[in-house]
């Protein structure tokens, strides 16, 4: 049929979006850094990029049901501790480590989404006291900063392919393609989208609500776990770091807000997302490159974030009945 | 005839400020198990006084919430009324003087921000305060230049964060005080508190009934942004100077303070009372879990387990959709 | 198939009632707002469960507890409020509930041929399958709900009111799609206001009133004059108070209103109303007359037109300006759950919320003045409370409304908007409300209220605006308010209005 297109397009504005703001960053990035974009540069900013990337991806799950995740760091932080425990040894036992830190991952998110669904317990508060039990194992796990990890797969992980692609990314791309493709395309990420969107709709349908809740959290768990594992690819130590944890947390919205994920849930993607964090580390990056002195950058990741956020509010101008307003 | 007026009573005590004070009560007992000092009126007294700054920061963090709202940018704003007013003490004795007021109107300012954002805007609150936050910090880190700032605060921060005046009482904890009684009195005597309780059960009908529910929302930001501001120029009084991460272990204790306290997440319900036990609660809860010798993480397992707990006791009922 | 007939006795909305339904057959059901034609569906889709009575299937008795149970049974229900999800598209919405899938997976290309099948079914093939609901107009939307149910391959297809929001050109459509499915040997229930709908697709029709179906015939056996008199029939004749002398029609308007429009949903109204006199507003729910009383009231955004108070011309830009004193507008919400009041808060803090800055100084509330103010409201009311601090949740449907009003009382107001005030009270309250209105009146108030209850609009009101797709359509006055010219004025019998041009007409 004609116009397929232009109404992918529009499906798609907010990742698409996202995704040309962030080609946009990039190439300025990219060709004015003063050494080129060589290899290593290229891997070093992707390894950045793809942790909070995937932070972000599981952030995503969660905010498209019309939920928050507010411990999603700090699972990510219990993950890494973990795995400085289980992920070293013979090729076996790594393997078995691996599984163990994703098991786990997805049991912080489960119990997230079972007091959030049986408790009726609101997501926020709820995440942020799941996430201080999380942060507490994890510092049970790793008392002071140590630990090891299977050094080879670390580097397999975090160098370059042959041909100079960062590792990352392709690990990036295998997580798009196992888990959030088939999830967007499964009846209960459809259900997940449904419900964000207008849970009344999704009852009347026959859409079923809690299961498409419970997928989401738990799905969003078991990614943070994986970011944990990569973080300790990175760091090759365990770290029980609150600041680490929370920093992510506020990371993952900024970069669900930037890909065009609405915070009302029902709309964006995880790929967005992707890009949106992103495009928050180049934003960063972009200040060294042009000789700015790094302190503006906080400053500067801010400002963009609250003029992203003030983006959003253009639908205001549409409205005709105020009591639209007031939901 | 007393019946009735006990049963009336007993019908507006709020089952989960009851709680609150019991779990004060039992936290104590337990801890006198390990030591009679935890009965002591120094103790006490001394843990007021470190209560009095998470209390500072829940009264600005309880009033948002009541309006179904959240502030998220309290870590920075925090630490932004530290630096503020430090950095004004440095400029000499006119910023001695100032060095208060300069630190709790940068919290006001800031405040502003995110209830424009809120109210005008309509951006979730939950992302707006975390951009304000980001600025907050961008901000200081300019201001600074990245390392702790070297001003010390000034005289009278010093004084009303760490002295005594009367009985030996801890000039924090007056502070609390006053800030407590004025919060009650603006939520529960003027028509700004009665609006705020409106907004948070029903926005549609506060502004259908001609409330001026923008104006509002945007004055209790502000109000949270210097309350926050102002738990940072204690805080800064109380170490003599501030520091980067001064904010950070202040966010989540603040909102669970006023949760376990009674409040709605939802707003529109919610007594100050409650506030304060969850307050104490929460200050005495780690105090007890450090003099245990509980290590770290066991005080975060606790805590969030407390938490979780007494919501699925007490904080369910009311679901988002009604 | 043997026909479906259910029958059930209930306390408020539906008594005792009837309904048979055979295969291949189109079966209007008639009534006016509130007869119990919409709790009907409700139960035979599965979303409410009766309290009393049966509903049987193929001669089998069965009772849904779900929606999706109804569905299962093949009952497909198109409702007024739409339940399409609007961030999905089209095709998704269509397969919402039982999609195609290929290895656990939803296949995309077997979902679109079921959509686009759907759609063609439905008569809406012009709508892409992968268009976001949200983008959609209302029309397009509701012949997408339309699919939606088509694709369940339902037995019996149930319309409420399917036909309200669509465009001339849809309604065409729909008409060749609905007698096509009964040659295919669906069962189709109809309900709509539309009486030349009605004529041209029913093969049988059902007549509700007041909760009780008063009968059943075949199509073209009585003529629309028999059909109103069976919808009118009432049961209580509920005494209104006398109306008082009437407002000499030469004084200066208080409230004047000039060619007032709205986003196409409100069409050049003009109108004025004087101190003293009650102004009903008529017509079938949702024809814009709860948009005229928003728009009055400074809710509605670039709006057009004059508004006038006191000769003056007034921007009235929210309620906070409304009720200035200079306007001393006061608006009776819809719905007084949502909108009226705060029910978790106290009596005394609904009651003196809308008052509270003629209550306060410099921001504080004068409690005493509060307290004895709340006192007179409650005593003029005869609000039943267990005292004032009582959660207004606590109170009885009839005085919660009475809340609504008196918190509005509290101000004086000079101009009352009412929004159905009485629906779902009992009738003590409605007879203490009618005589409210008298009194506000009386005591040179300017009223305009809008009720769905025809019985109301003449017995309270000095004149009516019946209203018709935004529009006025016919000014009653008078001896001329009478429930039969309401109802055909209503129900737009005779000419098809020319929109935006309202004209004069008298009863059939």
């Amino acid at each position: 049929m004609s116009g397929d297109w232009s109404y992918g397009l529009r499906e798609h504005k907010g990742t698409l979006l996202a995704f040309a703001a962030f080609v946009m960053m990039f190439t300025i990035y990219a060709t004015n850094h003063p050494a080129g974009l060589n290899a290593n540069v290229a891997t070093t900013a992707a390894n950045k990029g793809v942790l909070l990337a995937i932070v972000a991806m599981a952030q995503t799950l969660v905010v498209l049901t019309s939920g928050i995740d507010l411990s999603v760091g700090m699972v990510m932080v219990l993950a890494n501790c973990l795995a400085s425990w289980t992920v070293v040894g013979s090729p076996l036992m790594t393997t078995l480590g691996v599984l163990e830190v994703l098991l786990a991952g997805s049991v912080c998110g489960a119990i997230n989404g079972l007091i959030v669904i049986y408790g009726r317990l609101q997501p926020i508060v709820t995440t942020i006291a799941t996430g201080s039990v999380f942060y507490g194992v994890a510092l049970a796990l790793r008392r002071v900063p140590g630990g090891d990890v299977n050094a080879s797969l670390a580097d397999a992980l975090t160098g370059q392919l042959p041909g100079g692609v960062p590792a990352s990314l392709a690990l990036l791309l295998a997580l798009v393609a196992i888990v959030w493709l088939p999830y967007r395309r499964s009846a209960i990420g459809r259900a997940a989208y449904a419900v964000g969107s207008s849970e009344v709709a999704a009852y009347m349908s026959g859409v079923p609500i809690r299961r498409a809740k419970f997928v989401a959290y738990t799905l969003s768990g078991l990614l943070a776990s994986v970011a944990g594992l990569f973080l300790t690819f990175i760091t090759y130590t365990g770290e029980a770091s609150a600041a680490n944890g929370s920093t992510y947390t506020l990371y993952s919205i900024a970069a669900v807000v930037l890909g065009g994920v609405s915070l009302f849930g029902g709309s964006g993607s995880a790929i967005g997302a992707i890009f949106g964090a992103l495009m928050f580390r180049t934003i960063g990056d972009l200040l060294f490159v042009f000789n700015v002195e790094p302190l503006w950058q906080p400053l500067f990741q801010g400002v963009v974030l609250v003029a992203a956020v003030c983006m959003g509010s253009v639908r205001l101008l549409r409205i005709r009945n105020r009591l639209d307003l007031y939901g | 005839m007393l019946r009735g007026r006990l049963g009336n009573m007993c019908r507006h005590v709020d089952p989960a400020i009851a709680c609150a004070f019991g779990c004060i009560v039992v936290v104590l007992l337990i801890g006198s198990l390990y030591s009679t000092n935890f009965l002591s009126p120094e103790y006490l007294l001394q843990q007021l006084k470190v209560a009095s700054f998470l209390g500072v920061i829940a009264t600005g963090m309880m009033i948002v919430i009541l309006l179904g709202q959240i502030d998220l940018s309290v870590p920075w704003v925090v630490a932004v009324g530290g630096m503020m007013a430090t950095a004004a003490t440095g400029w000499g004795p006119v910023g001695e003087v100032l060095a208060i007021p300069v630190g709790i109107g940068c919290g006001i300012a800031l405040g502003l921000v995110s209830g424009v954002g809120v109210a005008f805007l309509r951006i979730p609150s939950m992302v707006v305060t975390l951009a304000v936050n980001a600025v907050a910090q961008g901000l200081m880190v300019v201001h600074t230049g990245g390392f702790s700032p070297q001003d010390s605060s000034s005289l009278a921060m010093r004084f009303i964060a760490t002295g005594h005046t009367l009985l030996g009482i801890p000039n924090a904890l007056l502070v609390w005080v006053a800030i407590g009684a004025a919060a009650v009195f603006l939520l529960t005597r003027t028509t700004f508190g009665r609006t705020v309780y409106a907004i948070g059960n029903r926005e549609r009908a506060a502004y259908l009934s001609g409330a001026r529910t923008r104006t509002v929302v945007m004055a209790a930001f502000a109000i949270s942004g210097g309350l926050s501001a102002f738990g940072g120029v204690l805080l800064a009084g109380y170490a003599s100077k501030a520091a980067q991460a001064m904010g950070d272990p202040y966010l989540l204790p603040a909102i669970a303070a006023v949760v376990l306290g009674g409040t709605s997440i939802l707003g529109g319900r919610g007594n100050y009372l409650g506030t304060v036990a969850g307050v104490i609660l929460i200050t005495l809860l780690q105090s007890i879990l450090s003099v245990m010798q509980m290590e770290e993480f066991g005080r975060h397992i606790t805590y969030g387990v407390v938490i979780v707990a007494m919501l699925l006791i007490y904080g369910r009922g009311r679901r988002h959709s009604d | 198939m043997q026909g479906v007939s259910k029958r059930y006795g209930g306390v408020h909305a539906l008594r005792d009632a009837a309904l048979v339904i055979e295969p291949g057959r189109i079966h209007a059901v008639l009534g006016e707002n509130g007869a119990g034609k919409s709790t009907l569906i409700k139960i035979m889709a599965g979303v409410v469960a009766p309290d009393e009575g049966r509903m049987l299937l193929d001669g089998q008795p069965v009772s849904f507890a779900s929606p999706a149970a109804a569905n299962a049974a093949g009952i497909a229900c198109i409702f007024q409020e739409l339940s399409l999800i609007p961030d999905l598209s089209v095709a998704d919405n269509i397969a919402i509930s039982n999609p195609p899938r290929r290895f656990g997976l939803i296949d995309r290309r077997a979902q679109r041929r079921m959509a686009e099948e759907a759609l063609a079914r439905a008569g809406a093939d012009n709508i892409h399958p992968m268009a976001l609901v949200k983008d959609l107009s209302l029309s397009r939307r509701q012949m997408v709900e339309i699919a939606k149910a088509l694709a369940r391959k339902p037995r019996i297809l149930i319309l409420d009111e399917a036909t309200s929001a669509l465009t001339a050109a849809d309604v065409t459509r729909i008409y060749g799609v609905l007698k096509r499915l009964r040659s295919e040997g669906l069962a189709l229930v109809y309900i709509s206001h539309r009486m030349h709908e009605i004529v041209e697709l029913a093969d049988e029709c059902t007549v509700f009133c007041n909760g009780r179906s008063v009968a059943s015939f075949a199509a073209g056996v009585k003529t629309d004059n028999e059909i109103v008199e069976l919808m009118i029939g009432r049961e209580y004749n509920a005494a209104f108070p006398s109306r008082v002398a009437r407002v000499a029609s030469n004084a200066a308007p208080l409230l004047e209103v000039r060619h007032l429009g709205w986003t196409g949903r409100l069409n050049d109204i003009s109108f004025q109303l004087r101190a003293g006199e009650v102004i009903g507003l008529g017509g079938l729910d949702g024809q814009g007359q709860r948009e005229l009383l928003l728009a009055l009231f400074g809710v509605l955004h670039a709006t057009t037109g004059e508004v006038l108070v006191d000769g003056r011309p007034m921007t009235i830009s929210g309620p906070h300006a409304a009720k200035r004193k200079n306007i001393g507008m006061a608006l009776i919400p819809e719905d007084r759950k949502t909108e009226g009041l705060m029910l978790p808060m106290s009596v005394r803090d609904n009651l003196s919320f809308a008052a509270l800055g003629t209550l306060s100084r410099w921001g504080i509330i004068d409690r005493p003045a509060e307290r004895d103010a709340v006192e007179r409201i409650v005593r003029l009311l005869a609000v039943r409370t267990d005292g004032t601090e009582m959660q207004a949740a606590s109170l009885s449907g009839g005085n919660q409304q009475k809340l609504v009003i008196g918190k509005w009382l509290m101000m004086a107001p000079r101009i009352v908007l009412l929004n159905d005030p009485t629906r779902g009270i009992d009738v003590g309250t409605k007879q203490e409300m009618y005589l409210l209105l008298r009194e506000l009146a009386g005591a040179g108030a300017a009223i305009l209220f809008y009720s769905t209850d025809y019985d109301e609009l003449v017995g309270c009101c000095d004149r009516v605006l019946v209203m018709y797709d935004g529009a006025v359509k016919c000014e009653l006055t008078g001896a001329e308010i009478t429930e039969r010219a309401l109802i055909s004025n209503a129900l737009n019998i005779g000419a098809e209005i020319v929109k935006g041009h309202a004209m004069q007409a008298t009863a059939t």
